[in-house]
């Protein structure tokens, strides 16, 4: 109890026309982890980033960031905390290039003022040059720069996985929340992800929370694992403790069948 | 194939990057300023109210082409700019401070609409904007006092710094200034946070907010901006027309502007003034058509509307980009010679989006 929580979800709800999407869930994420949800399909993992990105207003319960109460804050200004995400679904901006969806992604860190920049002044192109530079380093990390002036909506899936996963680092999150980051990726394309999760969490020091259906995914980068089911905590634990699981292995087998 | 090498940041920040696009710019504008030199009359004010229709549609651009959000309602601000220059100019404002009180008005109530449709979408909006411009026709019909009513409202003649510009080619490059300025701030715009703001809102909202976006504020400020260059057009078409009647900033204008830039190819700022060059070329070519026609075809009443329905929907279909898009084509043609092929074109749908939040 004695080490800083980071994220510190409690007795969390929300309904969705009856259905209890989540059901009383809480959770402590620590600096510094890569902490992992699993759960069948629809048990309710992205409606959980969707809570704490402020997209859902929940029934019930609390979420804070260090001592700030995120539910006090409307969505956008969530990243101004130094959360930032990526979604399930890919959501990028598909007509515009990677590197206009990047500079997007330093939104966080920009001054804009639409009179100035419209007479672009000179402090205008001096900010971009920063902002610019910023960017550069995350392509040279997650090697996207064949792309870069692209279109999003010319590149094939894997590239878009990683441009989104790019754009969320530009923001120089603390925490950053991944919705599957793995998710339609090949083995070759997994193990890059794995190599950046790792990269990003000892290099650059980011917390790391990640919907994941990939076990051994998890089990390589997670520290920790917490286990839904029909919105519900089933457990909480190390890779292997969850693995071992008979509630868990029940949850899983009960979806199958 | 021209390879853009780049070897500073900065080549991203500039503002025309190709060599080639400098040549072409440079060509465009040296033809624009010797016009006077080359036309008559009657054709350079034609031209210059391309240039006025180039900077609506810049306007409107912004606002549906850039931030996808719909306006059905344009020509409202095109008309609040050209009255309230108009009513300014008669007041003995100079023509500068009356050019910048009504992009100042047309702004705020731009920004005013635009909190209201902040919170609407696709078809809402559409009717909103509409609902917004009947409104502010009848005002123009109404308020006699200050706009003539249906009788009509004389514009001042055109003074630029105490010096009266009557003249058809003075008034040209008085539309030709303001066209390069907008054209050039706009392209500004969106090399610059705010211009990329509005196009993550148009793409997704919610990775937008996500990202730290403010998302209906964007939408604010697009719809200010927006209707800010579209009353500065406003303002020019009125020392053009001369003489202002409600009815000339009814819906079938909205229409036109929303025409455009379909036409013209939505997202790009070049897309607009190809839809301007498009509206005012085909009027003459439809003239010219029906003197060719047989008479029973060519003095059919409709056929203007028909063929401009026609040629619309054939742009939606056969080339949804627009104007711009076959010009992209086009110049990637030459760039490539002889390697072009046509499936560079072909969109990879490599990955369909099954499921979205929400
Ligand atoms: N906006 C919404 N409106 C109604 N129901 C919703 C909404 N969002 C989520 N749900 C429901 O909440 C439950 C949990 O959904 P959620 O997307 O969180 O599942 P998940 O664990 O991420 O599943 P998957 O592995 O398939 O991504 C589902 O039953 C879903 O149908
Ligand atoms: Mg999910």
């Amino acid at each position: 109890m004695s080490t800083p929580q980071m994220l510190s979800v409690r007795n969390l709800s929300i309904e969705f026309g009856g259905v209890h999407a989540v059901d009383d869930v809480s959770f402590d994420v620590q600096p510094g982890e890569v902490f992992a949800i699993i759960g069948p399909n629809g048990a309710g993992k992205s409606t959980i980033f969707n809570l704490i990105s402020r997209f859902y207003e929940p029934t019930a319960g609390s979420i804070f960031y260090g001592e700030h109460d995120l539910l006090e804050l409307p969505a956008h200004r969530i990243v101004r905390m130094g959360i930032g995400r990526t979604f399930q679904n890919i959501e990028l901006f598909e007509q515009a290039t990677v590197l206009q969806n990047l500079l997007v992604g330093r939104h966080r860190h920009m001054r804009s003022n639409p009179f100035r920049e419209f007479l672009f002044l000179p402090g205008v192109k001096k900010d971009e040059l920063v902002h610019r530079r910023k960017v550069e380093d995350v392509i040279d990390l997650l090697e996207i720069a064949r792309y870069r002036d692209q279109r999003i909506s010319d590149l094939p899936y894997g590239a878009r996985k990683n441009v989104e996963l790019a754009r969320a680092l530009c923001a120089e999150p603390t925490l950053l929340l991944l919705d599957e980051p793995a998710s339609g990726l090949n083995t070759e394309e997994t193990d890059d992800v794995s190599f950046w999760l790792e990269d990003i969490k000892h290099d650059l020091g980011v917390t790391i929370v990640m919907v994941e259906h990939d076990m051994n995914l998890v089990a390589r980068v997670a520290d920790r694992v917490l286990a839904i089911n029909n919105g519900k905590v089933i457990a909480i634990g190390t890779p292997d403790e969850i693995r071992d699981n008979v509630e868990v292995q029940h949850a899983y087998l009960g979806a199958a069948a | 194939m021209q390879y853009l090498f780049k070897t500073r940041y900065e080549d991203d920040v500039r503002f025309l990057a190709k060599s080639g696009e400098k040549i072409r710019v440079g060509l465009v504008v040296l033809f624009m300023l010797a016009a006077p030199l080359m036309l008559q009359d009657y054709y350079l004010a034609e031209l210059g109210l391309l240039l006025v229709y180039a900077i609506a549609g810049i306007g409107l651009m912004i606002l549906t082409g850039f931030t996808g959000q719909v306006s059905f309602g344009h020509a409202a601000f095109l008309g609040i700019g050209a009255y309230s220059h108009s009513i300014l100019m008669a007041r003995a404002v100079p023509f500068s401070l009356s050019i910048l009180i009504t992009i100042l008005i047309a702004g705020l109530v731009g920004m005013i609409i635009g909190r209201s449709a902040s919170k609407m979408h696709g078809f809402y909006l559409a009717i909103a904007t509409l609902a917004f411009a009947i409104l502010i026709e009848t005002v123009f019909g109404e308020w006699k006092s200050l706009t003539g009513g249906h009788a009509g409202l004389a514009v001042p003649a055109l003074k630029v710094f105490g010096v009266t510009l009557a003249k058809v080619w003075q008034q040209y490059y008085v539309d030709l200034v303001m066209a390069g300025i907008v054209i050039w701030g706009a392209s500004n715009l969106f090399r610059a946070p705010t211009g990329r703001a509005f196009i993550a809102v148009r793409d997704s909202e919610l990775s937008a907010r996500s990202l730290g976006v403010n998302v209906e504020w964007v939408k604010i400020q697009a719809f200010g901006v927006s209707a800010a260059i579209t009353a500065l057009a406003g303002a020019l078409l009125a020392h053009q027309l001369t003489f202002l009647a409600p009815d000339v900033f009814g819906v079938l204008e909205s229409l036109k502007l929303l025409l455009m830039i379909v036409v013209g190819g939505l997202g790009s700022i070049l897309g607009a003034v190809f839809g301007a060059i498009f509206v005012s070329v085909l009027p003459v070519a439809i003239s010219f058509l029906k003197d060719v026609l047989p008479p029973s075809i060519g003095q059919k009443a409709g056929l203007e509307p028909l063929l401009f329905g026609t040629i619309i929907v054939l742009f939606i279909v056969f080339e949804p980009l627009g104007i711009y898009g076959r010009w992209l084509k086009l110049r990637f043609f030459f760039e490539t010679f002889p390697y072009y092929r046509k499936a560079s074109f072909v969109r990879q749908k490599s990955y369909l989006k099954t499921e979205r939040m929400r």
